[in-house]
C-alpha cells in the first residue's frame, strides 16, 4: 500500500468515533479491530509461506487467557504437593507476557509441523487448538472452566509511581486497538519487505528452488510462525481485557475459520488484504441483524464465502489491484509466474 | 475382578462406538484419497443423518429400521448434489480453495440445521427393550449391539463396493493415476461424484446410528469432522482396512482415556493421535499409497 494511502486510511479510522455514537456499532468495531489484527497475523503465514493454520485461535486464546490470569492471578496446585500462587500484576505485563507466551506457542508448534504440510499441516494446527481448549475447559482450577474467568481488569498503561491511564471507555479501547493494529501491520509490511520475506515467498512458490539456493526452511517458517503467533496472542489480550471476561469457547474453530475468510476473501499475501477482508465479514452480522434471523445470517457468511471464492478466488483487494496493475507487472512477478511454471 | 470387568466393559464400548468411527473413516479416507478435498462438511452429512432418522422415527412415526435406509439415501443425494454444484466447477483449483468452499458449505448446512430443528438436542426413540443384554461380566444395550451389526454390515458392503464392482474398480484406478485411468476410458467424474456420494452417505449412516445412542443437536458434527481427519492420517490416505483399524483405535483410546484419565479428556485422545502420528509416522500406520482398497 502506498504510504499516503495507509496514512489517510488511519486518519479516517481514527475519525470513525468522532462522528459515529452509537455503541452497538463502536463495540462492533473494536471486536472486528480485533481480529482484524489476528487476521494479519494469519496472513503472515497463509498469504506470505502458504501455510494455512486453521488453529490460529490457539494463539490468540492462549494470549486472552495468560493476560487475563496474569493480571487476576491464581492459586494452582501441582502433582507432588506443590502450589503455584500468582499474585495480580499489572495488565501491561499481561499484554506483555501473552505475547512472549504466544509466540513461545507458535514455535513449538512451527518446529513441529513444519515437518508436514499441505493439508496435514492444517489438521495438526487444528488438533493444537482444540486441545488448548479442552484443557482451558477442563483444568477448572486454573482457569474456571466453563464457568469463565470473569472480573478482567481494563487494560493499563504507567509506570509504578507514576498516574497511570485506563482503558475503561469503548472510545479509549477503540484507539487502543487502532493503535495495536497500526504497530502490527508495520511490524508485518517490514518483515515481509526484509530478506526474511522475500525467503518466505520464494519457499510458498517453489520450495525445491528456494533450498537450491541456501533459503533455510525451518528457520524462516518457524520466524513467520513465531511473528505471526505472537500479534495473534497481543489480540487476545486486547480482547480479554476489553471484554472483562472469557471463556474455553474463545477456542472455538468457528473463530478461526472467520480469521481465515477474512484473510481469503481480503485476499492472502497481500497487507490490505485482511483489513478489507475484516470489515466486510466483521461488519457484515452488524448489518444483517436487522434483516435476518441470526441462522440465517450465519448461511449467508457462508454463502458468501463460497461465492467470493468462485468469483474473486485471489480475494477483493488482489482482483482489484490486479485489474489496475495487469499491464505493468512487476519483476518479482514474472520471477514467480517462471517458478511456478518450473515447479508444475 | 472389578477392575477387569471394567476393562472388559471398556472393550465392548470400544466396539460398538469404533464401528461407527470406522464408517466416518471410510467415507472420508474415499473422498480425501481419491479427490484430494478437505472435506468439511463430512461432520454435517453425520448430523443429517441423525435430524433424518430423528425425522422418519419421531415425525412421521416410521418404522426405525425403514429410517435407516433412508439416511443412507438422502445423504447420498446431498453428496452427490454438494459435489456437483460445489466441487465439479472447482476441479483443477487447488487444495485450499476446494476446503475453504467446503467450510463455507460446513457453516451454510450447519445453520441450516440450526434454523429448522432448533438449537435443542432431540433424542430418537428406538424400539429396543430396556434391559441391556448381559453376558457373563459385561452388559450392552440392544441399541449398541444393533448399531455394531449395522456398521460392521456397511463396511463390509462398502468394501465389496470398492473390490468387486466396475465402479469400485474406476474409483481404484483413479486414485492410483487420475490421467491414466481417464485415458483408459474411466469417466473421472462420474467417479468423483460418486466417491463424494458414497463417503458422505457413509458419514450419514454414522449419524443416523449414533443418533439414538446420544442425542442429536446442530453442532454433533464439529467433533465427527475432526475425528474422521485423525482415524485417515492414522489408517493412511485411501486406505480402507486401515480406516477400520483407525476407527477402533481412536474408540479405544477414547474409552481408555475416559475411563482411566479423565472424561474430560475424552475428545482430545483423537487430537492428540493425529498430533503424535503426524510427528513420528507422517505416512500413518498402514501407509498403502498405492491403492485404495
Amino acid at each position: 500500500m502506498k504510504s499516503w494511502l495507509g496514512i489517510v486510511a488511519v486518519a479516517a479510522l481514527a475519525s470513525v468515533p468522532l462522528w459515529l455514537r452509537d455503541p452497538y456499532l463502536l463495540n462492533a468495531l473494536i471486536t472486528t479491530g480485533i481480529f482484524i489484527i489476528c487476521a494479519m497475523s494469519l496472513n503472515l503465514l497463509l498469504g506470505f509461506t502458504g501455510q494455512l493454520s486453521l488453529g490460529h485461535i490457539a494463539f490468540f486464546g492462549i494470549g486472552a487467557y495468560v493476560s487475563a490470569l496474569t493480571s487476576l492471578g491464581f492459586d494452582v496446585g501441582l502433582p507432588g504437593g506443590f502450589r503455584i500462587v500468582h499474585e495480580p500484576w499489572p495488565p501491561m505485563t499481561g499484554f506483555a507476557l501473552a505475547v512472549l507466551a504466544s509466540a513461545f506457542c507458535g514455535y513449538l508448534v512451527g518446529r513441529l509441523s513444519f515437518r508436514v504440510r499441505g493439508a496435514y499441516f492444517v489438521i495438526v494446527t487444528i488438533s493444537f487448538a482444540e486441545v488448548v481448549r479442552l484443557v482451558a475447559l477442563n483444568w477448572v482450577e486454573l482457569t474456571q472452566g466453563p464457568l469463565a474467568l470473569t472480573n478482567i481488569p481494563p487494560m493499563e498503561i504507567g509506570w509504578a509511581g507514576l498516574e497511570s491511564f485506563v482503558f475503561r471507555t469503548k472510545l479509549q479501547n477503540y484507539y487502543l486497538v487502532l493503535v495495536v493494529a497500526v504497530i502490527s501491520y508495520i511490524l508485518i509490511a517490514r518483515l515481509v519487505g526484509s530478506h526474511f520475506g522475500r525467503a518466505m515467498r520464494g519457499l510458498m512458490e517453489n520450495e525445491t528452488l528456494a533450498v537450491s539456493v541456501g533459503i533455510d526452511v525451518t528457520r524462516t517458517l518457524t520466524l513467520a510462525a513465531v511473528v505471526s503467533a505472537g500479534i495473534a496472542g497481543a489480540a487476545g489480550s486486547l480482547y480479554a481485557h476489553y471484554m472483562k471476561i472469557i471463556d474455553p469457547e474463545v477456542f472455538a474453530f468457528i473463530n478461526t475459520v472467520t480469521m481465515v475468510i477474512m484473510v481469503i476473501t481480503g485476499g492472502k499475501g497481500s497487507l490490505a488484504g485482511p483489513i478489507v477482508g475484516g470489515l466486510v465479514f466483521g461488519l457484515m452480522p452488524v448489518f444483517l441483524r436487522p434483516v435476518m434471523a441470526p441462522e440465517a445470517q450465519w448461511i449467508a457468511y457462508g454463502g458468501a464465502l463460497i461465492a467470493i471464492l468462485f468469483v474473486m478466488p485471489r480475494g477483493i483487494v488482489p482482483s482489484l489491484t490486479a485489474r489496475r496493475l495487469r499491464s505493468a507487472s512487476t519483476a518479482s512477478d514474472t520471477f514467480v509466474e517462471r517458478g511456478v511454471k518450473e515447479g508444475a | 475382578m472389578t477392575s477387569l470387568n471394567e476393562f472388559l466393559q471398556h472393550l465392548v464400548n470400544t466396539l460398538v462406538l469404533g464401528g461407527t468411527y470406522a464408517l466416518l473413516g471410510i467415507g472420508l479416507t474415499l473422498i480425501f484419497g481419491i479427490m484430494n478435498v478437505v472435506n468439511f462438511t463430512h461432520g454435517i452429512l453425520y448430523t443429517f443423518g441423525a435430524y433424518i432418522m430423528f425425522v422418519v422415527v419421531q415425525k412421521f412415526g416410521l418404522n426405525f429400521f425403514l429410517a435407516l435406509p433412508v439416511a443412507v439415501v438422502v445423504g447420498w443425494l446431498l453428496g452427490a448434489v454438494i459435489e456437483l454444484i460445489l466441487l465439479r466447477p472447482l476441479r483443477g483449483s487447488d487444495i485450499d480453495t476446494t476446503m475453504l468452499v467446503m467450510i463455507g458449505a460446513w457453516i451454510a448446512m450447519q445453520s441450516a440445521t440450526l434454523w429448522i430443528w432448533g438449537g435443542v438436542a432431540k433424542s430418537v426413540p428406538a424400539p429396543f427393550p430396556e434391559e441391556p443384554l448381559v453376558l457373563g461380566a459385561v452388559s450392552v444395550s440392544w441399541l449398541r449391539l444393533f448399531v455394531l451389526v449395522a456398521a460392521a454390515l456397511l463396511i463390509v458392503l462398502t468394501y465389496l463396493l470398492i473390490n468387486r464392482t466396475k465402479l469400485g474398480c474406476a474409483m481404484r484406478a483413479t486414485f492410483q493415476d487420475r490421467d491414466t485411468a481417464s485415458l483408459m476410458g474411466v469417466n473421472v467424474d462420474l467417479v468423483y461424484t460418486s466417491t463424494f456420494a458414497i463417503g458422505s452417505s457413509l458419514a450419514a449412516a454414522a449419524g443416523a446410528l449414533l443418533g439414538p445412542v446420544y442425542v442429536v443437536y446442530p453442532e454433533m458434527g464439529d467433533l465427527a469432522s475432526v475425528k474422521a481427519f485423525a482415524i485417515v492420517i492414522l489408517g493412511g490416505l485411501g486406505n480402507i482396512t486401515g480406516a477400520v483399524i483407525g476407527g477402533f483405535i481412536l474408540a479405544l483410546a477414547e474409552e481408555l482415556g475416559a475411563g482411566y484419565v479423565s472424561s474430560g479428556y475424552r475428545d482430545a485422545m483423537g487430537f492428540l493421535i493425529i498430533i503424535a502420528v503426524l510427528i513420528f509416522k507422517p505416512t500413518g500406520l498402514f501407509p498403502r499409497a498405492e491403492r485404495v482398497g
